[in-house]
């Protein structure tokens, strides 16, 4: 494997900021984004690394519960950042990050003791990345469907509201809505799926690889990661289309798009 | 102009079939005790089987709101009661099919009209000036005027036991109008049912209602539905 130098990191970060001297002239405020997204990345992965480095000197279930619930807090609020609307209240942050921890957490915990067994279970070196994965694929599934759900709901209120009117209960009159949110939701690892080696090598895969892996070991954990990500997801996304499009609607059924907030 | 002899042959009351043994009176079809939602309200009234109620007032003054409160659709204070039963004492699905508001726009979400009803018309497609061709078109090709005659069919279709109708001549003409007024009138005098009929055509009114209420600032006040003027 060949080792990084710091060098060797500036080379990418000039190329990086030459890409921003050009965007410059076309297009000044990409490439304001694209420096501070750069600078975050730079910060972010050195500070994940040296936790990382302590995690794996001290495995202690606390400090990987601790790191675990701090990612899935971050996510959380990544998820209510991205709606266009959200439920107003503590239900705008609730939704989308109980259905991640639903999804993800209970996934990763499933493989880390049926199927790579290691002891202790939660190893970090394990534990960690295989939660970080899951997170944020199961984030953007979880923003994506909710995005789409209450943003349908409030351009069709006028249909969902017709179709209560005629006598359909609640989740009858949202159902097509609600397929739709399941559906942007859960594409993108389906897509990604289906694409899997043949346009794309997935970015785990390449890096096992990189790192020196045998490429068959590297292709096993890939699919691994593949099928944790898709039942995370989706499991993420069912659950946030379903509370949600729940907490659309009253006791007596009916919509109460007052209970969503623009931004 | 006097009322129409179709409206004064029921309104006298319950029809023989719904009389009880006992003494006391059946519950009026519906009834509305101290409905309040925004602008309107505190209202209450009763309407029995075969009235034929039209409300009138100035836009913006709170009439579709009214209807929709009605109809349970929007959070309301108050008491509703349908034949004796609470509203709360129903499920909403059930409330809004015995109760049926035709709203003044119609929606259509899937691709063909038939699509979008139950089997079985209580009144033929061809008194409203359709044939059963009609059926199998789809939703994309009909004319404002077409979806909102046959959105009175589809709401029909569901049998309601109050028509709840806001405005549906609005933007018909005439001849639809008169279309419309007669298909409304032949489900009404069928079966045991009650209309509320949001309109300002005071000729329409006259020829439609057996009760006229006018909304005045949040309130109803009794009106003779025959005064034209």
């Amino acid at each position: 494997m060949i080792t990084l130098s710091l060098a060797d990191l500036a080379i990418a970060a000039l190329l990086v900021l030459l890409l921003g001297l050009v965007t410059l002239r076309f297009h000044a405020a990409i490439t304001r984004l694209l420096l501070i997204a750069a600078v975050r990345t730079a910060i972010q992965l050195a500070l994940v690394g040296l936790v990382l480095k302590a995690l794996f000197a001290n495995v202690h279930l606390a400090w990987v519960t601790l790191m675990a619930l701090f990612m899935l807090l971050i996510a959380g609020r990544e998820v209510m950042l991205r709606q266009e609307r959200r439920f107003n209240g503590w239900r705008g942050f609730a939704v989308g990050t109980f259905s991640m921890f639903l999804s993800s957490f209970t996934v990763t915990v499933f493989a880390l003791i049926v199927i790579l067994g290691d002891s202790p279970w939660y190893t970090p070196q394990y534990a960690i990345p295989l939660l970080g994965m899951l997170l944020g694929n199961t984030m953007n599934g979880v923003a994506i469907a909710m995005d789409r759900l209450t943003n349908t709901a409030w351009e069709q209120r006028a249909v969902i509201e017709a179709r209560l009117l005629l006598g359909e209960r609640w989740d009858n009159a949202i159902a097509d809505i609600r397929q739709q949110a399941i559906h942007s939701g859960m594409i993108p690892i389906i897509n990604g799926m289906a694409t899997a080696g043949v346009v794309s090598l997935p970015g785990m895969m390449t890096g096992q690889i990189l790192a020196g892996a045998a490429p068959v070991e590297a292709v096993k954990y890939q699919i691994l990661i593949m099928f944790l990500i898709a039942v995370g997801t989706g499991l993420g996304t069912l659950a946030a289309v379903i509370a949600g499009s729940r907490r659309l609607f009253d006791e007596r059924q009916r919509l109460c798009l007052d209970r969503l907030r623009s931004k | 102009m006097t009322n129409p002899g179709w409206v004064s042959l029921l309104s006298g009351g319950i029809p023989a079939c719904n009389r009880k043994r006992t003494v006391s009176k059946a519950p009026p079809l519906l009834q509305i005790k101290n409905l309040r939602r925004l602008m309107i309200g505190p209202v209450s009234f009763d309407i029995a089987a075969g009235d034929c109620l039209c409300i009138s007032g100035p836009s913006g003054s709170g009439k579709s709101q009214l209807l929709r409160s009605i109809a349970d659709l929007d959070p309301h204070e108050g008491e509703l009661w349908l034949a004796g039963e609470s509203c709360e004492a129903i499920a909403p699905e059930k409330w809004r099919t015995a109760v049926g508001l035709l709203p003044p726009e119609s929606h259509w979400w899937l691709p063909h009209v038939k699509d979008h009803f139950h089997d079985g018309l209580p009144v033929p497609l061809e008194h409203i000036g359709f044939s059963a061709a009609i059926l199998e078109q789809p939703v994309i090709r009909l004319s404002s005027g077409e979806k909102q005659r046959l959105a009175l069919m589809r709401l029909l279709s569901n049998r309601p036991r109050v028509l709840l109708l806001d405005e549906p001549t609005a933007n018909l003409d005439p001849e639809n109008v008169r279309l419309v007024e007669a298909v409304i009138r032949e489900y009404h005098v069928a079966g045991v049912t009650a209309v509320i009929w949001v309109s300002h055509d005071r000729e329409q009114i006259a020829r439609v209602a057996n009760r006229h209420l006018e909304v005045v600032a949040g309130r109803l006040q009794e009106r003779d539905p025959a005064a034209v003027s």
